[in-house]
């Protein structure tokens, strides 16, 4: 077996040295009716010639992003990523590395880290950030636990217009560590109204911006509102790509900012793995979550790296840390890393213009079309669409017209009936007019 | 007699190496600066053309001055990002000793198929008759975890292993309050891992602790004795930290039932008996998988990770959202609490946004289909066998408390050898490093003073044990021998030596500051 390097002389020599009669020997701590002695009803061994065949006969009954005209966002964002940063992430000291507790032989990762932290905190207009979480929705949700221990208080603002998704993330943990969770109501297009639910008991305000629908709003009026109740304003943002034309959450006021990192960096990957953004004020610093990457020096006086605050952290503190996170996203966050300093400040401007000005585009013409009134007016790359018939439906079948035309809001919000026809669509910069001519001919026709 | 720098004198390595280099670079192993520092204006690594777009739609939230992000070339890009990679240790390079954390070789074939563009470039939220071939790989992983721990139902959203413990104690919170209980304690062995009682005190339990007893397992009778009507769920790793196979397993799963709680178990040392136990056989109710560690995908340096929870038939019907269903139009996901409660499901939330860590999933799926219900077994076979080779190779010059019988897949030492050398766990440790290996885990579990866990996984030759071996030795001997002297200030071969962890918490620095900046901060 070619991952398996002993050979029976081997075990033979190893169990004499240990003074075992037989490998089973060693497992004798096992209760005899627990230890298996016919294998499990699977199947054996395979070659990689047959694995290869058998993953690839799954993968190809797959519709791939890139083999149709694609408009689906809503949370996950199809962007071109340089051909550098897969080669890079894949380098062996890379991939297989492991977490880097001992700094003296993991600089590598600590130095990008380092950067990447410094990224995020550029991109966010925030002050600090720190070395990653899983993804955006679980991002968001250590922001609202971090909130709730900033402020001592245990109610829980939502936006309406929040994705679904991390609304409900919000809700699953924060039930049970205590918090009341109140939601504002879902509006396309409309301005936000959860800041009328703010009290006095409120830990912070939860609002996206683009939101769900793809609406773009100042959040000053919001964080001003929030701090007047002694509450943090947390700022949700899923297209990480949208601060490159639009002013940053922490340049609105924002406490916390709690980001999606997918699109740079990172293929679609069917929602998995994705890297969270997490970033605050340096007077927060000591409650954040998650991994911090710190400078300082070695004993002849070289600069270096360290995981550091540590004392935040399940290793230490166990049931008094401020999260019980082990791991970060190690190599999604070196892809947005590598894939951020390729594009510069430049290429990150470039990026956003290109994106927004598909979407435009693709806004512009579907709204020529009858029966179709884009509701979303201020947007970056993401807008919602009312159709005079239910979206799902319609979506079905431009996918038989071999178009992925947006996402459905009933597949999120299944239960308001308001929302059954409306419809997210989503452009980047790698949308072609001949896609946006492929959408509105198939869209017209399923309409008529 | 040391020279300035503390470099040991005994002869060989060269004294003539010394010298200072004009660049600070020796050899292979250059000081890169920050992207900031070396960034610059007008550079750029990508061509993308400029936007024509005359007005823009964004309500006037266009965004007024620089990012500050740093411009740098494609060949600038590569260079610097490889010559950071070259500070790093890596399981490619070596072997990583570290217990519990089952550090295997990664098998390139799982790169090759993750990146698979009908797995890779697709999307979440495209319509499910459009991803049938991810649905059913997602089914197929979810089968095999269930048919290699013997359990009814698998939850495969957590991202993470401690994300993973957090869903089955959901789970178990949730088939409490289903029976109308309230019960606030969960039960956790003193040497369990960090991530139990953290992730205990996260779903709003508190946690009491159960002693070992002088075999370094769960002390049984003490566990008994904290059992009751307040207690929800027992929280056990086994293998347990300590690398020994917790014997009474069935006896504290009758007791934990009895009791009317739930048996947790952290699945973080599965490695050690996949193919050859299935913990549904002991009784658990709920066992987190670490995708990362026993099924190959690789640690990337800290993540990603993922950790499905296989679940029992009393926990099953509380799994997350989303679930996978299968009828007469193929698979389809559940994504909404309505529809799971029409099909008397009840599931207590959803752990992430989407459906989980796919990425992992194919490279999970590949490295299986590899190994095959026999590869499997032989896997923990060698885990086993490796660990006891390690183990009986060096407990005559170090001290193993429990060892007296064989081992799991990681053998336990502890610092008792090294008394009255004034030499610690950590010099061993940093003395390592020069000698060309990560250290083992140090200091866990904190039942054992000193603790040194080593676990090589099967994926080392004998070849590379012996060395492994040899060297470990030589330390030991050189420790008790009274020299000191490549013990204290080691690492010296190390890309940096150690480092002021004190003073980077003291004062952190978290981020690159521009300088004007910083100056105007000064000033303040």
């Amino acid at each position: 077996m070619r991952y398996l390097p002993l050979t029976e002389t081997d075990r033979r020599s190893m169990l004499g040295v240990i003074g075992a009669k037989s490998v089973d020997d060693l497992f004798r701590d096992v209760p005899r009716e627990a230890y298996l002695t016919t294998l499990v009803d699977l199947p054996m061994h395979a070659g990689e010639i047959e694995v290869e065949r058998e993953l690839a006969k799954l993968a190809n009954r797959d519709v791939a992003a890139g083999a149709v005209p694609f408009f689906v966002g809503a949370g996950a964002y199809r962007h071109h990523v340089p051909a550098s940063v897969d080669h890079l992430i894949q380098r062996s000291e890379f991939l297989t590395s492991y977490t880097p507790y001992q700094p003296e032989i993991a600089q590598g990762t600590l130095q990008y880290l380092f950067e990447f932290q410094t990224q995020v905190a550029m991109l966010t207009g925030m002050e600090v950030a720190n070395a990653s979480m899983y993804d955006g929705s679980t991002a968001a949700t250590e922001a609202v636990l971090m909130a709730a221990r900033v402020t001592g208080k245990k109610r829980v603002v939502l936006s309406g217009n929040l994705h679904p998704h991390y609304a409900e993330t919000i809700r699953t943990t924060a039930e049970t560590a205590g918090l009341e969770i109140v939601s504002g109501r879902a509006a396309a297009g409309a301005g936000e109204t959860a800041d009328h639910l703010l009290d006095e008991n409120t830990a912070c305000l939860v609002v996206q911006n683009p939101d769900f629908f793809g609406s773009l709003r100042d959040l000053t009026p919001l964080s001003e509102a929030a701090h007047a109740k002694g509450a943090l304003l947390v700022a949700v943002v899923t297209e990480i790509v949208s601060l490159g034309s639009v002013t940053p959450p922490g340049e609105m006021g924002a406490d916390i900012v709690a980001a999606e990192g997918q699109s740079i960096g990172n293929a679609l990957n069917f929602g998995g793995p994705y890297v969270g953004l997490f970033a605050t004020r340096q007077k927060f610093v000591r409650q954040m979550p998650g991994r911090l990457v710190g400078e300082t020096v070695d004993v002849e006086g070289r600069r270096g790296y360290v995981l550091t605050l540590s004392t935040r952290e399940q290793h230490i503190r166990r049931d008094k840390a401020t999260s019980n996170i082990c791991t970060n996203s190690g190599l999604c966050c070196l892809a947005f890393t590598i894939h951020l300093a390729l594009l510069g400040e430049e290429g990150f401007g470039r990026l956003a213009g290109l994106s927004h000005e598909r979407a435009v585009m693709t806004a512009d013409r579907l709204a020529k079309l009858r029966g179709v009134e884009v509701l979303t007016p201020t947007f970056f790359n993401e807008f919602t669409v009312r159709l005079p018939k239910p979206a799902a439906d319609i979506v079905e079948k431009l996918t038989k017209e071999n178009v992925l035309g947006g996402v459905p809001v009933s597949r999120l919000m299944p239960h308001d009936k308001t929302m059954a026809n409306l419809l997210v669509i989503a452009a980047t910069e790698l949308t072609t007019p001949a896609d946006i001519d492929a959408f509105a001919t198939a869209l017209s026709k399923v309409l008529s | 007699m040391m020279n300035k720098q503390g470099r040991p004198t005994h002869g060989a390595a060269g004294d003539h190496a010394h010298f200072e280099t004009i660049s600070g670079d020796r050899g292979l192993d250059h000081e890169e600066p920050l992207l900031f520092e070396i960034g610059r204006l007008g550079k750029c690594g990508v061509d993308l053309p400029e936007t024509e777009l005359k007005h823009d739609r964004l309500g006037g939230l266009r965004r007024r001055g620089a990012i500050g992000l740093p411009g740098l070339s494609e060949p600038e890009i590569v260079r610097h990002f490889v010559r950071l990679s070259r500070k790093n240790y890596a399981i490619d390079a070596g072997l990583y000793p570290l217990g519990s954390c089952t550090m295997k070789h990664n098998p390139r074939l799982n790169e090759k198929m993750a990146r698979l563009p009908g797995f890779a470039d697709i999307h979440p939220l495209q319509p499910v008759s459009t991803v049938q071939g991810a649905l059913m790989l997602i089914e197929q992983l979810a089968h095999w975890l269930k048919l290699l721990t013997n359990m009814p139902a698998v939850a495969m959203s957590p991202k993470a292993g401690a994300h993973g413990e957090q869903c089955g104690l959901k789970a178990i919170k949730a088939a409490h309050q289903a029976r109308g209980e309230k019960r606030s304690v969960i039960l956790v062995p003193e040497s369990a891992h960090g991530t139990n009682p953290a992730t205990a005190a996260l779903v709003g339990f508190t946690v009491e602790e159960v002693p070992a007893n002088e075999r370094g397992r769960v002390d049984l009778a003490a566990l008994k004795s904290k059992l009751g009507p307040h207690v929800a769920a027992v929280m056990l790793t086994n293998p347990n930290t300590c690398g020994l196979f917790e014997n009474d397993m069935r006896a504290i799963a009758d007791a934990v039932h009895k009791a009317g709680a739930y048996f947790y178990c952290d699945g973080a040392n599965f490695n050690a008996i996949v193919g050859r136990v299935r913990p549904g056989d002991l009784g658990i109710d709920a066992m987190h998988i670490n995708l990362h560690k026993t099924f190959s995908t690789p640690h990337g340096g800290g993540g990603p990770g993922a950790g499905p929870v296989v679940l029992s038939e009393a926990l099953a019907p509380f799994a997350p959202l989303p679930l996978i269903v299968h009828d007469n139009n193929g698979f389809r996901l559940i994504e909404d609490d309505a529809e799971a409660k029409g099909r008397d499901l009840k599931p207590f939330g959803r752990m992430c946004a989407f459906h989980g860590q796919m990425g992992m999933f194919v490279r999970a799926m590949a490295y299986m289909l590899s190994h095959g219900a026999d590869g499997l077994a032989q896997v923990a076979g060698d885990a086993v066998l490796n660990a006891n080779y390690v183990l009986a190779s060096l407990k005559d010059v170090m001290s193993a408390p429990f060892g007296s019988g064989p081992c799991m897949h990681e053998a336990l030492f502890d610092d008792a050898f090294l008394k009255d050398t004034g030499v610690s766990t950590l010099d061993i440790a940093k003395a390592l490093i020069d000698e060309g290996y990560h250290p083992m885990t140090m200091y866990f579990p904190l039942v054992v003073h000193g603790a040194m866990l080593i676990e090589p996984t099967e994926t080392e030759s004998k070849h590379a044990l012996d060395d492994f071996i040899r060297v470990m030795r030589g330390l030991a001997e050189q420790a008790k021998s009274n020299d000191k002297s490549r013990f204290e200030g080691a690492p010296f071969l190390a890309p940096r030596r150690r480092l002021d962890e004190t003073a980077a918490a003291r004062k952190p620095v978290l981020r690159w500051t521009p300088p004007a900046k910083t100056t105007a901060q000064a000033a303040e």
